[in-house]
């Protein structure tokens, strides 16, 4: 081989070699941290496992949200107007949270069946309705109308 | 009466625009191809006739919203009169549709800036030029037009009041944010079109490098601005304290900045050395079709997101049918040509151009990882495997170390000489700042906090390593010169523009690392005379007042701030509640520091008069923003170097 090629092969090994290494370590890592997305139906169905990180959504129910008066304890339940999960977090709710609202909580299953959740989320506009929670509604043919159309314009 | 008319004048402004560019994409282009200079000379005047139509739609839709004209259905449905002037002109862009037509004035603005900047460029260079941006206009006057024009009407009967602005959108990071960012997305069509002339011409040498160089350095600073804004903007308007959520709308301005900055150091080689032209080329091409993807992410609705506005198939599909032309296209023209380049040197294995390539490496794994962070659960959903989300701690396990190898090559770069350098030579340049950064990295660490938390010592070390062999590089660059401030002043303006821009680096990575690690956050229940401490900061709760604004009637809270027990600052977060939508908001209240930010923001009102607050300290927040701004400021000088605007000198000299 000339030095030119000799050359040429090493930057295309070190370009291989690094290529891989680093799709080897990406697909690793987006297996640890991928969080599936599970509606109440699903979940009432035993389909979710307990204790991993999930992300669960729905609507949340009219007369639900039960707060501890002492610390900031929130207890609801979120429903795909099939069956409903109930939902535990502490901490600041998102400005969008309220009653009657679509939203998506991350967290883990308990053995109860309820959700602990790390984190909740509500969009920014009134009209919008996460998709995962739209197309779960829409499955349970619980979409409501028309609010509905306007979800999708 | 020719005011009842405003919306119709800008649609058909928007249509003439249409028009002037397919006359510009295909007239200089003919011309070019036959060398009738006749044809190409229509290439300058046909920029500036797109760029003033397009800014006569662009004022008419203003028009409509300064003198709120709601019979415009966009104007009825992202404004209302009770809002401020300067609200309701930002709102022209607060919406999909208007937004879009931003877009479009931009690209024509730096259209009519190629024109008028590149007088010293050979006339089929920039005809070819011209034409290729006036292919990316048709496609984007086109999609305005087809599928989401801003001067539909409601008609017959129209609101009184339109529906507001989304309170969120209702400040001034809304208002510089958008404009910023599209600067710097719409820029790299500039190197995109560059790039492609470069392969219609045939005439694959280095010098459109040069003459892409300044473009890109300028829509690489505006892009990197437009993300610091942004980011800025979601730390005080969001009301959580957050900078980086690793929201795919974020990763979707992050990926063409990461491979925007692999084609800035690229270029370099290239137009230095001759060398990695095929390269250059793929990653003008791939950093506008990231801006594009950019585009499709987030105006589709095919992301959760934040940004996500109303969402509409027809409009994703025509975006996606769009990138499809152009990646698909203009790789094609890529094979074709890529064959026929050469290059004009060699280097030897370890040599800047080496060290660059490993950058150029690094930064679009990077990008590649972060892609496919972003697009896999679009991937898995529509494989119809199920709905998923992938969550930060992908994103941080691998793009940290990875910034990290870059940061450690980065110093070894700038030190290293081009063609060939001896791993003596390297070692002997570089073993004091390498002791002497990780000496100062690990005191300092220490000193801050009282430990050695690895990721921030690393960081710290990383970071006086990055100055340091600057420091280094330029103390070899005078030894030569007996007087050494003279010595100073000779160095040109693009190396002050990379020094800068690596200054930025290391003051973003001690930023980083010091606010991800060291952040304080409490969430609290807290009556009136409640208080918390947090470090030498003590704050009281004394209740909340009710404030009336323009549109919006806030509930106030009022907080004293004690600092070693004296009274230091009061802090105002209000909740606000917007009546036209009925938008509750929270607005937080920061006292910014150069050291650390105070940070409070109210939950929701609790049971007997309490509120839910959070409080957060948030150390070296600011420099996050700073190095930022010097990575812009740094950009725009080096595109300021006065040796691209003298062609034929340079030719001369090189």
């Amino acid at each position: 081989m000339t030095p030119k090629r000799k050359q040429r092969l090493l930057v295309v090994m070190f370009i291989v070699v690094g290529v891989s290494v680093a799709v080897g370590l990406t697909l690793f890592a987006l297996n640890q941290n991928i969080n599936l997305f599970y509606s109440p139906t699903q979940i009432a169905a035993g389909e979710a496992p307990q204790d991993t990180r999930i992300r669960a959504g729905g609507m949340v129910v009219d007369g639900s949200v039960k707060r501890d008066p002492d610390s900031l304890f929130v207890r609801f339940d979120i429903t795909d107007y099939d069956k409903t999960v109930t939902v535990e977090y502490t901490g600041i709710l998102p400005d969008l949270f309220r009653e009657g609202q679509g939203i998506v909580a991350q967290g883990s299953l308990n053995e109860r069946g309820v959700l602990n959740a790390v984190e909740v989320l509500a969009k920014h506009d009134e009209n919008y309705m996460p998709p995962e929670v739209a197309e779960a509604l829409a499955k349970a043919g619980k979409m409501p109308m028309p609010e509905g159309q306007e979800f999708n314009k | 009466m020719i005011d009842m008319m405003v919306p119709e004048l800008g649609e058909y402004a928007l249509i003439l625009a249409l028009c002037l560019s397919i006359l510009l994409a295909v007239v200089p282009m003919v011309g070019a191809s036959r060398g009738n200079e006749l044809w190409m000379g229509f290439a300058r005047p046909l920029s500036k006739g797109m760029f003033l139509f397009t800014l006569i739609s662009f004022l008419c839709l203003s028009w409509s919203f300064l003198y709120n004209d709601f019979s415009v259905v966009y104007v009825a449905s992202n404004s209302n009169s009770a809002l401020p002037w300067y609200y309701r002109l930002s709102a022209v862009w607060g919406g999909h549709e208007g937004s879009l037509l931003l877009w479009a004035l931009i690209l024509a603005a730096w259209t009519l800036a190629v024109a008028i900047k590149s007088r010293n460029l050979p006339q089929d260079i920039i005809a070819r030029v011209l034409a290729v941006m006036g292919w990316v206009s048709i496609g984007f006057y086109m999609f305005i037009l087809f599928t989401s024009s801003p001067f539909e009407r409601y008609l017959p009967g129209f609101p009184q009041e339109g529906a507001d602005l989304n309170p969120l959108l209702q400040d001034f990071g809304l208002i510089v944010h958008p404009p910023m960012l599209y600067m710097g997305y719409v820029g790299f069509a500039v190197s995109f079109a560059f790039a492609i002339a470069a392969l219609l011409s045939g005439r694959l040498d280095a010098a459109w490098a040069r003459w892409s160089r300044p473009w890109t350095s300028v829509a690489w600073a505006f892009l990197t601005l437009g993300i610091a804004l942004g980011s800025w903007w979601a730390y005080y308007e969001l009301g959580w304290g957050g900078w980086w959520f690793w929201d795919p709308v974020e990763n979707a301005s992050l990926m063409p900045w990461l491979v925007g900055t692999a084609l800035i150091h690229s270029l370099a080689v290239t137009e230095k050395r001759g060398v990695f032209k095929s390269w250059t080329v793929l990653l003008a091409i791939f950093a506008f079709s990231l801006s594009l993807l950019g585009t499709f992410l987030v105006r589709s609705g095919v992301l959760t997101s934040v940004h996500a506005f109303a969402s509409d198939p027809e409009r994703g599909l025509f975006i996606l049918i769009m990138l499809a032309v152009v990646i698909g296209g203009s790789l094609l023209l890529y094979a074709i040509r890529a064959g026929q380049m050469r290059s004009e040197s060699s280097f030897g294995l370890l040599s800047r151009e080496s060290l660059l390539l490993v950058n150029n490496v690094l930064l679009v794994v990077s990008c590649a990882m972060v892609l496919l962070g972003t697009i896999y659960p679009l991937i898995v959903d529509a494989l119809g495997l199920g709905k998923l989300s992938v969550g930060p701690p992908y994103f941080n396990a691998l793009f940290v170390p990875l910034m990290a190898i870059m940061l450690i090559f980065m110093g070894i770069g700038v030190t290293s000489r081009w063609r060939q350098t001896e791993i003596s030579q390297l070692v002997q340049q570089l073993w004091l700042p390498g002791v002497v950064a990780v000496v100062l990295g690990i005191a300092a660490t220490w000193l801050y906090s009282g430990e050695l938390q690895h990721w921030v010592t690393i960081g710290i070390v990383l970071a006086w390593w990055v100055v340091l062999s600057g420091v280094r590089d330029l103390y070899n660059r005078l030894r030569h010169r007996r007087e050494k401030l003279a010595g100073l002043t000779k160095q040109s303006r693009s190396y002050y523009g990379m020094v800068l821009a690596h200054l930025g680096v290391a003051v973003l990575v001690v930023g980083v690392a010091l606010v991800s690690i060291y952040s304080e956050q409490r969430d609290l229940r807290m009556q009136p005379g409640d208080s918390i401490s947090f470090r030498e900061y003590t704050f009281i709760y004394d209740g909340n007042r009710h404030v009336e604004g323009p549109n919006y009637t806030s509930d106030q809270g009022q907080i004293r701030v004690l600092r070693n027990g004296e009274a230091y600052t009061e802090m105002h977060p209000e909740k606000r509640l917007y009546t036209a939508r009925g938008n509750v908001m929270t607005e937080a209240a920061i006292d910014p520091g150069f050291t650390r930010d105070l940070y409070v923001a109210l939950g929701e009102p609790l049971e007997g008069g309490a509120w839910a607050v959070r409080v957060q300290y948030k150390p070296y927040v600011r420099w996050l923003w700073l190095g930022g701004l010097l990575m812009t400021f740094g950009g725009l000088l080096a595109a300021s170097d006065p040796r691209y605007r003298k062609r034929r000198v340079a030719t001369a000299a090189a």
